[in-house]
């Protein structure tokens, strides 16, 4: 069995759109959201819930304020300004630590385990889906992504998948870390924007001392050809392979919307240009994994 | 806060939910348009972008360092009690060798505390850095993640005293809704959700708005590519009652300026008008949160 993450660095650049394509033309694969803090794919392969299974992760100090003698050992041994002049807990600080409960004189202080969201395991018309809604405001991102593609190797071994298509969440901190350890292969999608340039140069820093093989799509490529070439240049340059140009279309967001809106695919209300970029983009990438 | 000097320079933050909606174009082009003493700061330290657009001289850098222990072998006697008392897993005792994994180290000192030999010390590591400059009126400020590194918060977190209150202060914030992005926000009088007509839009746009609402910060709208996509994120916002403060319509040339890492502003001068407008609207809104406080 072998792991695909689709990651983009910067935001916005079309990385669940690929997704949504390469997950409808994939034969026998999980697929996975681990974009946990702003999940997406749900809204265009609109998945049945199978399972839902409360997520907790680590710790939140709470108050008994009835033998709490207002010393303040817990507020000058808090790093995280967790505790106010009031002695009341901010649970948006509170990293669950327990330094408080260490020095407290009076005991009043203990952990609380945090429910810090959900995570699913549903169907959808294009194969299992493992994908989770961190709560809102809620640390441990990273450790809700190992935990549903933890859920979704099960179930590929399982079901006999022989990949797991993982959409990855943008950035290059924790959460990303956590969704390409380990991986076998990513598909950076990228932008022609000095921006998107900018990003990808730090996304494929990472991915590299990471030691995992990248490739790289240009999703509306035409908007900037200067840029385009730009990005084909820092590909061959950093070792990582170009391997499609998805050009620029308003169509995209319609066939979105649609998608969203009305129970079709998405490949289908595309026009049939971007039908065949895309689909010639997922023969590359299983291509390529085949032969890893 | 106080109401009357928020009611002169607000520190306004710029959020999405989503990524890629256009929070830094926004960002850069609201600070471009105020002409004047302006601080930008970059907050979205995994992808900072502000600079391609702002095009900053930079003249001062600082590392931004965290905390991690220091074991100092002539004490330790092995106990355990740190790796016991961590709830980050961040140590593992080996025969009496304590190891540290700094990625996972959350700089509590909680094992500090309880080191019986006292062998444990406040050593500290390089997480990133803040980079600061001027770009022409606008004062400069930006975070950055070192590759590799899991937690940005740190790095936020040390941009907090780069907000004053003797300047209109605009905070470039990261997507979505999670930890660094409430870093971020809490230090702003006002959040601006900058978001886009489609489902996605709208579906992070909802967690955005919960999680302003959960902070109790002021907020309102900016409605990116306005004519793509659907009516449902302005019917949310009707329903909601969040003003809708701005809305930029999909052009080819904004498209393609943006993509070139130039300013809308210089060359727009009705979309100039237009944030400045918006500018207007938030301190409309501030003035009345702040009279309300008043009344209270």
């Amino acid at each position: 069995m072998k792991e695909v993450a689709i990651i983009s660095g910067k935001g916005g650049t079309g990385k669940t759109t690929v997704t949504a394509a390469l997950a409808e033309l994939w034969k026998n694969k999980i697929l996975v959201d681990c974009d946990v803090d702003a999940a997406n794919l749900h809204l265009v392969l609109k998945p049945k819930v199978v399972s839902s299974t409360d997520f907790y992760s680590g710790y939140k100090a709470v108050l008994n304020t009835e033998l709490c003698s207002r010393c303040g050992a817990c507020r000058r041994v808090c790093r995280f300004e967790a505790i106010s002049a009031d002695f009341s807990i901010d649970d948006l600080s509170c990293t669950g630590c327990g330094a408080c409960t260490l020095v407290c004189p009076k005991e009043a202080i203990a952990l609380h385990s945090n429910l810090a969201g959900k995570w699913f395991i549903s169907e959808t018309a294009q194969g299992p889906m493992v994908h989770a809604e961190l709560g809102i405001a809620e640390d441990n991102s990273g450790k809700l992504v190992a935990q549903i593609r933890s859920v979704a190797k099960e179930l590929a071994k399982e079901q006999g998948c022989g990949t797991i298509l993982i959409d990855g969440p943008p950035g290059i901190g924790c959460p990303v870390i956590s969704a390409v350890s380990g991986v076998d292969l990513v598909l950076v999608v990228t932008e022609p924007t000095l921006s998107g340039l900018h990003d990808l140069g730090r996304i494929l820093t990472l991915t590299q001392s990471f030691g995992i093989k990248s490739l790289v799509c240009i999703n509306k490529y035409d908007l900037n050809p200067a840029l385009t070439d730009e990005i084909s240049k820092v590909c061959s340059a950093g070792d990582s392979k170009l391997i499609g140009k998805i050009p620029f279309s308003r169509s995209v967001v319609q066939g979105m919307v649609k998608a969203h809106t009305q129970d079709s695919s998405l490949l289908e209300n595309l026009p049939a240009e971007l039908q065949s970029k895309l689909k010639d983009l997922q023969a590359k990438v299983a291509q390529e994994l085949a032969a890893l | 806060m106080c109401a009357a000097a928020t009611k002169k320079h607000p520190v306004i933050a710029v959020a999405s939910g989503k990524g890629g909606t256009g929070k830094t174009t926004f960002a850069v082009n609201l600070a471009s348009a105020l002409d004047g003493q302006v601080k930008y700061i970059d907050a979205d330290v995994e992808e900072p972008n502000g600079h391609i657009f702002l095009k900053p001289e930079i003249t001062q850098e600082h590392t931004v360092r965290v905390m991690v222990p220091e074991v100092d072998p002539k004490l330790c006697n092995g106990c355990g009690e740190c790796r016991k008392v961590c709830n980050f897993n961040a140590l593992i005792v080996l025969k009496k060798n304590v190891m540290l994994f700094p990625e996972l180290c959350h700089s509590c000192g909680a094992c500090l505390l309880v080191c019986p030999q006292k062998a444990l010390l406040e050593g500290s590591r390089a997480v990133g850095k803040i980079s600061m400059g001027e770009a022409g009126d606008i004062s400069f400020v930006e975070g950055r993640l070192n590759e590799g590194e899991a937690k940005s918060p740190p790095v936020i977190k040390a941009l907090r005293r780069f907000v004053s209150r003797d300047r209109v202060t605009i905070i470039d914030v990261a997507p979505g809704s999670s930890c660094p992005v409430i870093e971020g926000v809490r230090l702003s009088d006002f959040v601006v959700l900058v978001t886009e007509p489609t489902p996605f839009g709208l579906h992070d746009l909802v967690l955005a708005v919960g999680m302003v609402k959960r902070l109790g910060l002021p907020h309102g709208v900016v409605l990116n590519r306005a004519d793509l996509g659907d009516k449902e994120v302005e019917r949310y916002c009707a329903k909601e009652g969040l003003p809708v403060l701005m809305q930029i319509p999909f052009d080819p040339q904004i498209a393609s300026l943006c993509s070139q890492g130039k300013l809308l502003v210089p060359e727009f001068p009705e979309l100039k008008s237009e944030f400045l407008a918006c500018y207007d609207a938030i301190q409309t809104i501030l003035a009345g949160q702040s009279s309300k406080g008043l009344e209270q």
